[in-house]
């Protein structure tokens, strides 16, 4: 369905997006996933035809961004980082006029329009004015703008930041109940967002796709080893001892204490019996077992695995202040 | 064209969901009225001396076209100096700053449909400013028989004028996010072409005669005589053609600089 090859952009001196290439396939929902800055606003918007990429070609549907923008802005329902939402308008008029330019046959416009406010749930703001909607509303507005001619891939740039948490499940909710119908990539810089509504998730970070796989093969790539975090009674030197001298264990370390009571973090391999022989072990030795946790690597730890730099350990900080620079100096080229 | 038309409307609507239009209305509604009640109470008066006089030999014969009509629509292209950025800063600009220009350019229209539809919507609004030129001159009925056949030839060139501002000021909205700047600037530049033809009153060097060709409001004389010139029409229809030119140059680069 979508077809990136080798895409590069450049804003000046400026690289956003270097040279990065996937597909996605029909009925696929992928995440874009990375840090402010990553370059993923910019390949979206390389997508849906708003800004022509400096290099490389990018297909929707078959065609080219570039050379046929009008078939592929057909194809493309687009949710923009802010909505674009006309404050003075009503809610059903703005849809009225975003399916007129959208090419909708004018017969079907009132179904369109019916079909859509159904979808995203906010029949009940029809005749509200754009600019009085709560944030969420807006949102589903917004969501509901890029559904209205039934695009065959829908591209959603952070669907759910500026939400509050139960408005958030909604969205995500909502997105995945489009996903049969629609191709869909939605871009985040919140881990949960992939894993609970994505079937693949692209990594991009300083304009490249660091990694790219469904998120339960990136959580087993990345698995070194787990550890389980185990709360136990019994005389400090010997349970490490006995621990540590358990086949398949590689490392005991004290993580926390409170009077007889130690917590140990126990590192272990793959092999998946050893949670139960360790346990066995500390019961069979008499000492007291209060409570047993396996932890194993989340996205988000992956993610910055993935993401950080280990030669600038202040890089965290330096980021939003380049970003900040860069904001100021973008109102400054518009004035 | 149905694109057009589309975005044209929108537009239309957006002016009378602000105060814009009203202002915009109002105001014109006042100036105008103002320039025409005083060149209407001159021709009552001085009508109702030649009157008194039992209309002499002597007496010129008085033409409601050279004394009211003439001077009004004479004046209105300086109003228009006024208004008109009022009416075009918010076409682009507006779109730019809230980020709506992105669905604009994300749907399947061609440039020239988002530019001929902001131009068509600003024309419309100034149409509504022609109803009140159309108002007050009806009044004429009630005590003169005027000569109607200029009438086509007055619309054409206040369309033609109007349509050429606007296009000026489409492209300046394009240039920023900021509606103040963009009016700012469409003030002064409508101002600048409104004022050319000064500089070349005294002269006739080839500076001052670009000068008066450059005057837009030299470009309106003709008409308002109720004479049609070429000269006339190919000056609106080039600037009105290289304003939405620029408009959509400034629209391509924005895409490749955004
Ligand atoms: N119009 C622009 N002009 C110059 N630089 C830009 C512009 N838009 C984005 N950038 C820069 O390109 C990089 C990628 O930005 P973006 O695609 O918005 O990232 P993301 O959406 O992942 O936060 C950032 O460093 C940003 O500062
Ligand atoms: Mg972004």
């Amino acid at each position: 369905m979508i077809q990136v090859e080798r895409v590069s952009k450049r804003y000046g001196p400026k690289t956003a997006v270097n040279n990065i290439s996937f597909e996605v396939d029909r009925g696929e929902i992928v995440g874009f996933l990375g840090p402010n800055g990553a370059g993923k606003t910019t390949t979206m918007r390389i997508l849906t035809g708003f800004l022509p990429p400096t290099s490389g070609t990018a297909k929707v549907g078959g065609f080219d961004v570039v050379e046929n923008p009008i078939e592929v802005k057909r194809r493309i329902g687009y949710l923009p980082e802010a909505p674009p939402l006309y404050p003075e308008m009503e809610v059903a008029d703005y849809l009225r006029f975003v399916a007129g330019i959208k090419g909708i046959p004018k017969k079907d416009i009132p179904r369109r329009i019916d079909s859509v406010l159904e979808r995203t749930a906010s029949a009940d703001v029809r005749d509200t004015i754009v600019g009085k909607l709560s944030k969420g509303y807006r949102q589903r507005v917004g969501l509901a703008q890029a559904l209205i001619h039934d695009p065959e891939v829908l591209v959603l740039d952070e669907p759910t930041s500026g939400l509050d948490p139960k408005q958030i499940i909604e969205a995500r909710g909502l997105i995945r109940s489009l996903a049969g119908d629609h191709t869909i990539i939605l871009s985040t810089h919140i881990l949960p967002e992939v894993s609970s509504t994505c079937s693949r998730v692209i990594i991009i970070d300083e304009g490249r796709i660091e990694a790219s796989d469904t998120p339960e093969n990136l959580t087993a790539q990345l698995q070194g080893p787990h550890s389980i975090l185990l709360d136990v009674e019994g005389p400090e030197s010997a349970v490490q001892a006995r621990l540590e001298s358990e086949p398949g264990v590689r490392q005991v370390s004290r993580e926390s204490a409170r009077g007889d009571r130690v917590v140990w973090r126990v590192e272990v391999g793959k092999d998946g019996a050893i949670p139960r022989r360790v346990a066995d072990v500390v019961v069979t030795s008499g000492w007291g077992l209060y409570s047993m946790q396996p932890v194993g690597l989340s996205l988000e730890d992956i993610f910055l695995q993935l993401t950080s730099d280990e030669q600038e350990p202040g890089r965290g900080d330096d980021a939003p202040a380049a970003e900040e620079a860069a904001a100021v100096e973008e109102e400054a080229q518009d004035a | 064209m149905r694109n057009i038309w589309t975005l044209a409307m929108r537009e239309f609507k957006v002016y009378f969901t602000s105060p814009i239009a009203y202002i915009v209305l109002a105001a014109f509604a006042v100036i105008f009225g103002h320039f025409f009640t005083t060149s209407l109470a001159f021709f009552l008066h001085y009508s109702a001396s030649v009157a008194a006089q039992g209309g002499g030999m002597g007496a010129p014969s008085l033409n409601v076209h050279q004394i009211v009509i003439e001077p009004s629509l004479g004046n209105l292209g300086i109003v228009l100096v006024f208004l008109m950025p009022m009416i075009t800063m918010r076409l682009f600009a507006e779109e730019k700053r809230s980020g709506t220009i992105e669905l604009l350019l994300t749907s399947p229209l061609q440039d020239y449909h988002i530019i001929a539809g902001k131009w068509v919507g600003a024309l419309l609004l100034y149409a509504c400013l022609l109803a009140i030129v159309a108002a007050n001159f009806s009044v004429l009925f009630v005590y003169t028989t005027p000569d109607w056949k200029p009438v086509p030839v007055w619309l054409l060139g206040l369309l033609l004028m109007g349509g050429s501002m606007i296009a000026i000021g489409t492209f300046i909205s394009t240039l920023t996010k900021n509606q103040i700047v963009a009016g700012v600037l469409t003030f002064f530049s409508l101002l600048m072409l409104w004022l050319l033809n000064w500089f070349s009153s005294y002269e006739t060097s080839t500076f001052s005669r670009l000068c008066e060709y450059l005057a837009i409001s030299a470009h309106f004389e003709q008409f308002n005589k109720g004479v049609i010139e070429l000269k006339d029409l190919v000056y609106h229809l080039s600037a009105i053609s290289l304003g939405l030119f620029l408009a959509k140059r400034s629209l391509e680069a924005l895409r490749w600089k955004a």
